[in-house]
């Protein structure tokens, strides 16, 4: 049983950040624009709210490894994650200009933030710690509670490397269906997603709820990286090893849809904890004969999300404007 | 026959160019070419601006030199310049694909994936099979092509998105040769010897036919052979094929217009899985290309390969052109030569943000095509507004009325 717990607390940490980006990415193309970016404003957010982790840690002293001023932990880790969310945000306005207002096709400004993202990390890190030092390690007081050595089922789901991100998660998740589906705002997203001319006909500013939809998308993508990170385990290294395209690809699964997308997120991470931890569940087969068979089980999770997609795809349906830029002249 | 005549166009097509190129010279600035390539080159000015500045905020003292190690690092020695050309090839090979699949309306983010496994078939093709150089690098486009075939059908026949198939099958296509490699023992370094269990041994070691030709160069840098050939002359192959036959056309009709070109007789699931398919093959090659130099070997990794997505900078600043796609390649495997030999006072990264400055900059290339043609335009009107009033004949009087007529709109304030 406790290898339940242990893979069900695994899944649910890998999700956090798909969820949350694949639902930043939902809002960014409900109003039309593709954010290719992801990956890369990840890593800013991934990037920022380490180092403000790594400057509310007393760096010496007895308190050596505490937050500064005596701080409650958990104000700091929040903090942070307003942090990445404020620089995903930002980073993510770069997009939102080049192709909302410049009209320039949507993947060339995505890839230019996706490749100067993790090169500006690596610069911004070792300016900071010096060179050739890359990685920035999360401070010890960064988890929301530590599970005991013996602990049951319960206490393995839900303190075994729980952070602040997955309860933030939950709320971004009832809160991205209520704004998409009931109110004024998420209509209107919508529309610009659909039909910008008729939207701009009725008064609706597209460009307006573009630029909301795609910093929308940077904040949440922003948190995303942050959780990333904290999954990972190990720190800050300046890559979120391919997630935001991941995201992109669970928000196609999804249907563009908040509450599919979450089940696609956790089905996807469901397989890749199950990767992690294929040696020491008992009754998977353990593929004899082969060596490293760990590669079979790392394919896995990428495999299932391709037979379902075969299978449903048929009812797949984009925005109909997605990576149009909308031109007002043209209406 | 196909082929006969493909060739005949080719001739044709190469005959044209050498005639018109002197008036084509002559008629540069009125041409729209001119006007895309002031944009890029403007947009490559202020990319390395960006990184002269960056330099400057970090180490003021060594930024002038990383700047020069920057613009000249690629041609400061016989081995440097080598190293280039032998950079620039699986480059330009991942940038034609990519470039090609956007041609067509696809975007191949697979193109790393497909190298991969490119590069895989060509190391298993002369370390187990023991074929020569040339089989090789069909074995590499064959898998390459499969491995793009793949996102084609599934898009053509299931309506998936190419991008999130792609993704999928840059991982599955990782861990696939990883396996593979893992249990075929005699790929692996340590089989012959080696020490690096996660390393297969260098192909031409095993296999001295599968090197690639080195031109009686070698002497000059291990670095030096035909790749950098092999891959002009695909740029070439692709560029008559997209914009001189009616494969091409077809291809591009799809790309622009799926309905109507379907309307127009063409069968559009048929080109979407051959435009994959070409493309994963140009992606592959290159994937021969860096292995069967004698030079590196492949590593078992759990990391996607960087070459197969620098192929998107490399066809975004070549404008999917595959003319233009020689030069980007170049100029992207130049620049990082150079930054290799910025270090240690800079991360060779500061390139990767030189690079992707210029990138985003490619995306307002449209502003600045229009701002260019403004002046441009400007300037022929004020001369011909300069004639008009002057007289034809007056060459030398100054043209002061026109002047004269736009100060006084500027004045009431």
């Amino acid at each position: 049983m406790n290898i339940f717990g242990d893979l069900l607390s695994s899944m649910i940490v890998f999700a956090v950040p798909l969820i949350l980006v694949a639902l930043g990415a939902m809002f960014s193309e409900r109003s039309g624009t593709i954010n290719i970016a992801l990956e890369g404003i990840m890593i800013i957010g991934g990037l920022v709210a380490s180092l403000i982790f790594k400057f509310l840690t007393v760096q010496s002293g007895p308190l050596m490894g505490t937050p500064i001023w005596g701080l409650p932990s958990q104000l700091c880790v929040l903090i942070g994650i307003i942090g990445a969310a404020i620089a995903g945000g930002i980073y993510s306005f770069f997009l939102a200009f080049a192709s909302i207002r410049l009209k320039a096709d949507q993947t060339i400004g995505g890839t230019a933030l996706n490749i100067m993202a993790p090169a500006l990390a690596i610069v911004i890190t070792w300016a900071i710690q010096g060179q050739g030092q890359t990685a920035i390690y999360t401070p010890s007081w960064v988890p929301l509670a530590t599970a005991p050595m013996d602990a049951n089922f319960f206490e393995r789901v839900f303190l075994k490397s729980s952070y602040l991100t997955t309860p933030i998660c939950v709320l971004v998740i009832v809160a991205s269906w209520v704004i998409i589906y009931k109110t004024k705002f998420g209509l209107r997203l919508r529309s610009c997603g659909e039909n910008p001319a008729a939207a701009d006909s009725v008064g609706i500013n597209v460009y307006k709820m573009r630029y909301t939809g795609v910093m929308i998308s940077g904040a949440l993508a922003g948190i995303g990286g942050i959780a990333f990170t904290l999954a990972a385990g190990s720190g800050f290294a300046s890559t979120v090893a391919g997630y935001g395209f991941l995201a992109l690809a669970v928000m196609i699964f999804g249907n563009w849809q908040p509450l599919k997308i979450v089940l696609a997120a956790l089905l996807f991470a469901f397989f890749k904890s199950l990767s992690g931890m294929a040696s020491s569940i008992p009754f998977l087969p353990s593929f004899e004969g082969v060596k490293e068979s760990l590669y079979i089980y790392l394919m896995i999770p990428y495999i299932v999300t391709m037979i379902i997609l075969a299978l449903t795809s048929k009812k797949s349906r984009a925005p109909k404007a997605e990576g149009i830029p909308y031109d007002k002249s043209s209406r | 026959m196909k082929i006969k005549a493909f060739f005949a166009t080719c001739h044709a097509t190469i005959k044209k160019f050498f005639v018109n190129l002197w008036p084509n010279i002559k008629n540069l600035k009125t041409k729209r070419g001119f006007n895309s390539i002031l944009a890029s080159l403007f947009s490559i000015i202020i990319g390395i601006l960006v990184g002269l500045i960056l330099m400057l905020i970090i180490k003021p003292k060594d930024a002038f030199y990383g700047l020069s190690m920057m613009m000249s690092g690629g041609l400061s020695s016989v081995s440097n310049i080598f190293q280039v050309l032998y950079t620039t090839a699986p480059l330009m090979m991942t940038g034609l694909a990519v470039g090609f699949a956007f041609k067509t309306g696809l975007f191949n983010i697979g193109a790393a994936g497909q190298y991969t496994v490119g590069a895989f078939c060509a190391i298993f093709g002369a370390i187990i099979l023991k074929m020569p150089w040339y089989v090789d690098i069909l074995l590499a486009a064959l898998g390459g092509a499969v491995w793009g075939a793949i996102p084609g059908i599934f898009k053509a026949l299931r309506n998936v998105n190419e991008v999130i198939t792609s993704i999928m099958f840059n991982w599955i296509g990782l861990f696939l040769v990883d396996l593979i490699i893992a249990n075929t023992p005699k790929m692996l370094s340590t089989f012959y010897g080696g020490a690096d269990q996660s390393r297969t041994v260098d192909p031409v070691a095993v296999n001295l036919s599968s090197k690639l030709p080195s031109l009686g160069m070698e002497r000059l840098s291990p670095y030096m052979n035909v790749g950098i050939f092999i891959a002009i002359f695909l740029a070439i192959v692709m560029y008559i094929v997209l914009s001189k036959t009616t494969f091409g056309y077809e291809l591009k009709a799809c790309g622009y217009n799926k309905e109507s070109s379907k309307y127009a007789g063409i069968n559009a699931k048929r080109n979407i899985i051959l435009s994959m398919s070409i493309s994963g093959a140009l992606a592959g090659i290159g994937g021969a290309l860096t292995y069967l130099a004698g030079t590196s070997t492949m590593q078992v990794t759990k990391s996607i390969s960087p070459i197969g997505f620098n192929g998107i900078p490399v066809a975004l600043l070549g404008t999917s052109n595959p003319i233009g796609i020689i030069f980007s390649a170049l100029f992207i495997a130049y620049i990082q030569i150079g930054g290799n030999a910025m270090q240690p006072e800079f991360a060779t990264e500061v390139i990767d943000i030189v690079i992707s400055v210029i990138i985003y900059l490619s995306a307002f290339s449209l502003v600045f095509k229009q701002l260019i043609d403004r002046y441009l335009l400007d300037r022929k009107h004020k001369k011909d507004a300069r004639d008009l009033l002057n007289g034809p004949t007056a060459n030398g009087t100054p043209p002061e009325p026109v002047e004269a007529e736009i100060v006084k709109e500027g004045a009431p304030k």
